[in-house]
């Protein structure tokens, strides 16, 4: 009798943690979905043909005869491939500037002694407090006074540093022992040596995760580039991706417009695949955003 | 000596850079902000006041880029804190397909905001060709045509939150399941053996363990709320005044730049402004924060 009710008892422990199990799994499949279906969407209806695409008052699910018109017609109607030029410009020599940049403060900080650190360093961390939006305005009219609108220096040189990321830095730099820096100068190695031969390598996880991460607000910055630039020869993705939406493909053509912005989407997504946990790690480390 | 040398030259591009780029603009804009009549071209200006902060204050455009923006900040930062920490606790509940989720969870961090907007603004819109998918879906169980976009106010609020969540979630997703997975795992297994019943471990265990990564993402959360900007205009063009849904940002930009632009001082005047509500929403989270979250 008793052991027919243990028996009744574990199985509907059982049934319940089944029911848990598919309510937490449909909720997380919702979520997913409503992440994912933008980005097939925007395939889908990239692969659809200008006329089938408005034919269809209630719009497919499918398409049976996918093209790459579209594709072709966005490379050729507008200077995308221009766009994509500039903003693999302006992400590699803004990154790889910053970074020498941000190298060499973070490593002024953590190992070298000088008169007035402490206090250049709070004036540093102050900083980190302004909101883009209250700087804009000067470097702006700056800008346009050194007659740099519609150029690479332009666009480049206000974003160039970043005192979270020397911040960031200089904690992983001092977190290397004093020891071996000291060695190194008995042997009578120079300061800059020994950061290119030893502190860069032991940081390399830092520095790829930031790398990372300016990379990613490099190529989806819009609101600088908007402001700087106003000929097209030097507008980034961000801002043409714009420019094809108000005054795009001459008429409404929403299979041209999505076949761009697949083609904008997919070196950060594919970055993102293959960098996936360093990337996630990174952001949980140093991003901000929302 | 030469120490000294070395390090200053090793920190002089970035004192250069930040000097010219944050220090400065910094006084400018105060100054720029007190300049009555400021000239763009000629940079000469009246004289010095306080009329550009009120001229800011009484442009209905202002007014309506200010009301925008809080209810932006108010739907969105609870809503999207609320689904993420749902979300996060879900995920740290289920072993397979976790990774998977995981990776779904953080597209939107990388993608294009201006260029995922466009597709967002497709599945609203209403088009001679057809009502938007969204639409048609409202009306197939019986809803009314809604034009998201162009329609009635609600509407194109309710896509701007709707998308402003959608980008913001990846972030707080993520902070949140590393938040979870950082409980000392003793504390469950004492609970367990206490029988204590779920909700009861939910909000005496996890919710305190996790309470100062909430107040991180509250916080920021605020923050970038108030600063929203391109997902406007990914949403709904550049000419934000026109479409009713201009931000603080917005404005700020339209008064420098643009067919509206040119008036560096207003432009100044609302900046410091938007800085002046940050600051007081930021201290305020602050001090509720040292009362309610738990550190250990």
């Amino acid at each position: 009798m008793n052991e027919l009710e243990n028996k009744k008892i574990e199985e509907k422990a059982r049934t319940s943690e089944k029911v848990r199990k598919a309510v937490m799994y449909s909720l997380l499949t919702v979520w997913a979905i409503l992440v994912l279906f933008p980005f097939y969407w925007m395939i889908l209806s990239s692969i659809k043909s200008y006329g089938s695409y408005n034919s269809e008052y209630i719009p497919k699910f499918f398409t049976l005869s996918p093209t790459l018109e579209n594709y072709v017609t966005a490379f050729t109607a507008v200077p995308l491939a221009r766009y994509f030029f500039n903003t693999l410009i302006f992400t590699v020599v803004t990154t790889a500037l910053m970074m020498i940049v941000v190298i060499l403060s973070a490593f002024a900080f953590a190992r070298l002694d000088f008169k007035g650190k402490d206090i250049v360093f709070s004036l540093f961390l102050s900083l980190m407090m302004i909101p883009n939006e209250l700087v804009i305005i000067t470097n702006y009219v700056t800008i346009t006074n050194l007659n740099m609108r519609n150029t690479f220096m332009g666009l480049i040189l206000p974003s160039v540093t970043s005192v979270f990321y020397i911040y960031l830095l200089k904690e992983n730099f001092e977190q290397i022992p004093e020891n071996l820096y000291k060695a190194a100068k008995v042997d009578g190695t120079s300061d800059f040596r020994y950061l290119w031969k030893v502190m860069i390598p032991i940081s390399k996880p830092t520095l790829v995760t930031i790398t990372i991460l300016k990379v990613i607000e490099c190529w989806n910055s819009y609101v600088w580039p908007r402001l700087i630039t106003d000929d097209q020869n030097y507008f980034l993705v961000s801002n043409g991706i714009q420019e094809i939406r108000e005054n795009g493909f001459g008429r409404e053509n929403v299979p041209a417009m999505m076949a761009a912005v697949v083609v904008i989407s997919v070196p950060l997504v594919v970055l993102f695949l293959v960098f996936r946990h360093k990337i996630m790690e990174g952001v949980a480390r140093g991003g901000t955003k929302g | 000596m030469k120490k000294n040398l070395t390090a200053w030259l090793c920190l002089l591009p970035a004192i250069i850079f930040l000097g010219v780029f944050m220090v400065y603009p910094l006084v400018d804009v105060l100054i720029y902000s007190f300049e009555e009549g400021y000239n763009f071209a000629s940079q000469t200006s009246f004289g010095t006041g306080t009329y550009n902060y009120s001229y800011v204050l009484h442009d209905p455009y202002f007014i309506q880029a200010l009301k925008n923006t809080f209810i932006i900040v108010i739907i969105t930062v609870p809503l999207s804190t609320g689904i993420a920490l749902l979300i996060s606790l879900l995920l740290s509940n289920i072993k397979a397909l976790r990774d998977f989720f995981q990776t779904v969870y953080f597209l939107p961090y990388v993608t294009n905001t201006l260029a995922v907007g466009l597709v967002f603004m497709i599945l609203f819109k209403k088009t001679a060709y057809s009502d938007g998918l969204v639409s048609l879906l409202i009306q197939f169980f019986g809803g009314p045509s809604v034009d998201f976009i162009d329609g009635p106010y609600w509407a194109k609020m309710f896509v701007m939150c709707f998308y402003t969540i959608w980008i913001v979630m990846p972030f707080k997703i993520l902070i949140l399941t590393s938040a979870l997975a950082s409980v000392n795992p003793m504390y469950y297994k004492a609970a367990l053996v206490d029988a204590t019943p779920k909700w009861r471990i939910f909000f005496k265990i996890t919710l305190p363990m996790i309470s100062p990564m909430v107040f991180y993402l509250v916080i920021t959360g605020f923050i970038g709320a108030f600063k929203a900007y391109s997902d406007e205009v990914a949403l709904f063009g550049t000419d934000l005044n026109a479409a009713g849904m201009n931000t603080i940002v917005g404005y700020v930009y339209d008064m420098l730049y643009g067919n509206s632009g040119g008036y560096p001082s207003y432009a100044s005047a609302a900046a410091l402004i938007l800085f002046a509500i940050v600051f007081t929403i930021t201290t305020i989270n602050l001090m509720v924060s040292k009362k309610t979250v738990y550190y250990q």
